[in-house]
């Protein structure tokens, strides 16, 4: 127990005195974490009813997850949309990041905050008035109107993203290329690009992840054959615990993980 | 000789900078995509519920769907649950989340990476996975409710969920990472010399904390709560799963009236007025923060 009188700062402060910190910080990461992975030891349980530890182990959820054809189209739905989206709104939020990191015009700064505003009106108010703009052109249960509808949520991120990682990257770099010869475009894809491309990537996921596990406008606006994973879930909650949701959580929170392990390891490469 | 050198010089800055001037606009339009993008699902949608709040029940303009809030008992009661809850989840988050953002500050760098995963983890994992994961936790035979019973806590079930218990601890749950990052940053930015110094110059560790630390640290605080506040008035899952119809939040009542009785007109209303009222605190808060910058000096 040496360890609690040695000095945890610089300062006089030993860890003994900060004891009370590391409890309480303890406590509160327990409560973040562990109420969602809970749900993966109990979707493995046999009982209609969610027990912990199960009683009886077995994959009787899983089975009905992956034999039920209401499922498994909702779930190409979501993976389908996520892609889609991820490969709409990564190049749109890139080059617009780009253009108004490299641009300098005066109006970069409000175009910014232009662009910003998906994330600032609420989803709810997003998702009644894209609805009923779909009604009108009939976009309404169609995988193209979903994709733009979660691009233009995901655009955002990805520019904060790619803004974050051209701040810390020279763009005298490109002036170079450009002043040997190298056209604008070539000096971006040969100079900048390579240079930026983890951050690229870790706003690609995360692009797919915010479609993926976008609830209220795929609630209204997908529909029919092509309503999403998240739709489905949200109308089996409100109705009746279903445990076959315990299953579809457990994988999507390995989904979820797995993306955010990713980039995590992109980050410490970048290092 | 020289004059027209200096004068050809001059025609060379003006070619240059209307060059310049070009190659920015050009450079700007790399942007359009994004903002035809955004024109279309955020702009005209938005606007078009902005002009059907307007429009009265025989197709011309009226006030009658803003009347109505005024008039309606059950709208008030709406609002006051919607505010009661975002403020009551944002002194949660701010109580949670400052002991634990401090913890991660204090730590050193790779230690602060691997528990930062605490905060990232759930930031990452479904809204609705979450919610869900909180449903099977709280309900009346669920795992909290056993275990307290077990271990002597209480001796009859307590009705954790579908109320606004329920509801305040799963959004507290989902919004805390939004007060953590940006409160970790502040407090990332601190220069350990300054609390060096007040140690020096005889504090106590309280009071340089208090005197020092605390001070620096609220704007990351202020800047975190704000997101947390206006996310919560047009929260939508949560409210809806953990509430169980006994939580109306501006949100909920939005779907209602669209389900139940079909009015564009009073669902808009109620999305322009919770639209608004982002915008007020958002740019209010922004004022302060500035004013707050000039006071304690630019962090």
């Amino acid at each position: 127990m040496r360890w609690l009188k040695n000095p945890a700062s610089d300062t006089q402060i030993t860890h003994g005195d900060r004891l009370w910190l590391y409890i309480v910080a303890a406590i509160i990461m327990f409560l973040l974490v562990v109420p969602t992975f809970i749900v993966m030891p109990m979707s493995f349980s046999d009982s209609q009813y969610l027990e912990f530890p199960p009683e009886v182990w077995s994959t009787r959820w899983y089975n009905v997850y992956f034999e039920s054809s209401k499922w498994m189209r909702a779930t190409v739905t979501s993976i389908q949309v996520g892609i889609l989206t991820m490969l709409v709104a990564t190049p749109m939020g890139t080059l617009a990041a780009y253009a108004l990191f490299a641009s300098g015009h005066r109006a970069s700064k409000a175009l910014f905050a232009f662009l910003i505003t998906p994330m600032i009106v609420p989803v709810i108010l997003v998702a009644i008035g894209v609805f009923y703009a779909y009604g009108r052109v009939g976009l309404n249960n169609t995988i193209f109107g979903l994709v733009l509808a979660h691009a233009v949520l995901a655009t955002p991120l990805i520019m904060i993203v790619i803004t974050s990682a051209l701040r810390n990257y020279d763009l005298n770099q490109e002036r170079v290329a450009r002043s040997l010869g190298a056209t604008r475009v070539k000096a971006f894809f040969v100079i900048t690009l390579p240079q930026i491309k983890f951050s690229i990537v870790t706003s690609a996921l995360l692009g797919f992840l915010t479609s993926f596990d976008e609830v209220i406008i795929a609630i209204f606006v997908s529909g029919g054959k092509n309503a999403t994973l998240t739709k489905h879930m949200f109308a089996a909650l409100r109705d009746f615990i279903d445990p076959t949701i315990a299953a579809i959580s457990t994988i999507m929170i390995l989904i979820s993980t797995t993306l955010l392990l990713a980039t995590q390891f992109i980050d410490a490469r970048k290092k | 000789m020289n004059a027209s050198v200096s004068e050809g010089e001059g025609l060379n800055e003006k070619l240059l900078k209307n060059q310049e001037v070009q190659e920015q606009r050009m450079l700007l339009g790399l942007a359009t995509p994004a903002v035809l993008a955004v024109v279309a699902i955020i702009v005209i949608p938005v606007g078009w519920l902005f002009y059907l709040s307007f429009l009265g029940k025989d197709g011309g303009f009226s006030l009658e769907n803003y009347q109505r809030m005024i008039e309606y008992k059950s709208y008030a009661r709406t609002f006051v649950t919607t505010f009661q809850v975002s403020i009551l989840t944002t002194i949660i988050c701010i109580l949670i989340g400052y002991p634990l953002a401090y913890f991660l500050a204090m730590l050193p760098e790779r230690l602060a990476g691997f528990f930062m995963l605490a905060v990232l983890l759930p930031f990452w994992t479904s809204l609705l996975v979450r919610t869900y994961a909180w449903l099977v936790l709280l309900q009346k035979n669920g795992i909290l409710n056993d275990f307290a019973m077990s271990i002597g806590l209480w001796d009859t079930p307590l009705k954790l969920v579908h109320n606004l218990t329920g509801t305040l601890i799963g959004m507290a749950h989902i919004m805390l990472p939004f007060l953590v990052l940006p409160l970790y940053g502040s407090m990332k930015k601190i220069q350990r010399d300054l609390m060096y110094a007040a140690s020096n110059l005889g504090a106590s560790p309280v009071q340089a904390f208090w005197k020092i630390y605390f001070p620096l640290t609220a704007s990351g605080m202020v800047a975190g709560s704000l997101i947390v506040f206006v996310l919560c008035l047009g929260f939508y899952v949560t409210p809806a799963v953990l509430g169980g119809g006994r939580v109306v939040m501006v949100a909920t009542q939005i779907t209602a009236i669209l389900e139940n009785q079909f009015d564009w007109g009073a669902a808009s209303a109620l999305g322009v007025v919770l639209l608004v009222a982002t915008m007020i605190i958002l740019v209010a808060a922004t004022k302060l923060m500035k004013l707050d910058a000039a006071l304690f000096g630019k962090q």
